[in-house]
């Protein structure tokens, strides 16, 4: 039923369209001719100032402002290329200044080694001298201290001998006869304990 | 006001008659928005052209914008020598691109929907183009209807179909716009008169149609306008870089 209502307003109104829009006569109203003049009058005079005011005022200033902006953006294209070259040959000199630099710390640090090897050597060779010397006097103390040792251990075991002959024998035992034994004793052993 | 979809192209007078001689002059509602149209170029472009910042405001960058576009569009089209007539042909751009827009604002007059201003802006740039022609390459210009290569049996053909091409310049540039403008106007009107006849219940529809004509004019009248200067700049290329 709605829905019969619906469709019913809808084609009905068609028949009111010849109300909404009502016939007039004429036509098309740009076919007709009475303003026409004015229409010409007013498009020549409005269209004309309007030419010459944007040619001789507006355009030339527009035209100025971006050929100001384009060649101050150009400006500053070429201010800032030219400092990118500065900096980079800023760059090349401080690459060129820390190249040197390096070279110069690695002859101080060569320098400083070789003079620290040339002392160490130094120092090396006159400790090695010292030691040597210490070494060869205490080998040639040894030497007449091993040479000493038996005189002095035939002598010690002559007293001790001849303490020993007195006390169990009570009577004084000629030295000389006893020393004889101990050498021969001596030459017998020594060989044992003096590896010589 | 009527409903009739052609009222809206009524022009009718505002203010006293004026007669200039035997002419009536008067001041006319088609008057007023060629009036409105020209000083809201005048006074966009002053406000974009005044001062000179470097960074742009938007009205700079609109005006700048659009004195690139067309000074693009001529060099483009026509090439360096067109350069002279750059002035015009912004002018004549803004000019119709204005008259279309303010067209589109409801219960304002389209300038530009009647035949008789196109026409004479159209005849106006052909009798400039055609004396801008004959300047540059004297009767050399005659040229222009004998296209090279053509063989000589069919030339006369060729230089009747040029000729009269030629001549309907003016007219299909006139009338190209005209019939748009009144053909986008009229629909328009047309299905505003439905929204109001089919009433709450079934005037959706045409009120849909309505909005998404109106998208549709608004770009119209871009191109339009747009079609109007580029076929200009065409004819002047012609005249200018005399190529048969």
């Amino acid at each position: 039923m709605i829905k019969k209502i619906f469709f019913q307003s809808i084609f009905f109104n068609f028949f009111f369209i010849k109300e909404v829009f009502p016939a007039e006569s004429g036509g098309m109203p740009q076919l007709n001719p009475e303003f026409w003049i004015s229409q010409i009058f007013w498009l020549t005079l409005t269209f004309g100032i309007l030419y010459v005011v944007l040619s001789k005022l507006i355009l030339p200033k527009i035209s100025a402002n971006l050929e100001l902006r384009k060649s101050q953006i150009q400006e500053n294209i070429e201010a800032a290329e030219k400092q990118r070259e500065s900096s980079v040959s800023k760059i090349k000199e401080y690459d060129d200044i820390i190249l040197k630099s390096k070279l110069q710390a690695k002859n101080i640090f060569k320098d400083a080694r070789e003079k620290v090897l040339k002392d160490i050597n130094l120092k090396k060779e006159t400790l090695d001298k010292q030691i040597d010397e210490e070494i060869k006097k205490a080998e040639q103390e040894i030497y007449v201290l091993k040479k000493k040792a038996p005189e002095k251990i035939n002598k010690i075991a002559i007293e001790t001998s001849s303490e020993i002959v007195k006390k169990l024998i009570g009577a004084d035992v000629n030295n000389s006869s006893i020393s004889a034994i101990v050498d021969d004793l001596s030459k017998k052993n020594g060989n044992k304990y003096y590896g010589n | 006001m009527a409903a009739n979809p052609m009222t809206q192209f009524e022009v009718y007078r505002i203010g006293p008659e004026i007669k200039l001689g035997a002419f009536d002059i008067s001041f006319t509602n088609a008057s007023l928005f060629m009036v409105v149209s020209s000083l809201a170029i005048l006074i966009i472009f002053n406000l974009g052209s005044k001062k000179n910042s470097m960074l742009p405001n938007k009205i700079q960058l609109l005006a700048e914008l659009s004195y690139s576009f067309i000074s693009k569009m001529i060099s483009d089209t026509a090439g360096s020598k067109a350069k002279p007539y750059f002035s015009f042909i912004f002018s004549l751009f803004m000019f119709v691109l204005f008259c279309n827009m303010f067209g589109m604002i409801p219960y304002t007059f389209t300038v530009t929907s009647h035949i008789i201003v196109t026409f004479m802006l159209a005849a106006f740039i052909f009798i400039g183009v055609t004396v801008i022609g004959f300047i540059k390459h004297g009767f050399g210009y005659l040229k222009l209807f004998v296209p090279s290569g053509v063989p000589i049996v069919l030339l006369p053909l060729i230089v009747v179909i040029e000729i009269i091409s030629y001549l309907s310049r003016p007219i299909s540039l006139s009338v190209r716009l005209f019939a748009n403008m009144m053909a986008g106007h009229t629909m328009m009107k047309v299905f505003g008169g439905f929204v109001i006849s089919l009433g709450i219940v079934g005037g959706w529809l045409p009120l849909s149609f309505s909005v998404a004509l109106t998208g549709l004019e608004i770009l119209v009248a871009f191109l339009q306008a747009y079609v109007f200067a580029i076929l200009t700049c065409i004819y002047l290329n012609d005249a200018l870089n005399l190529h048969h």
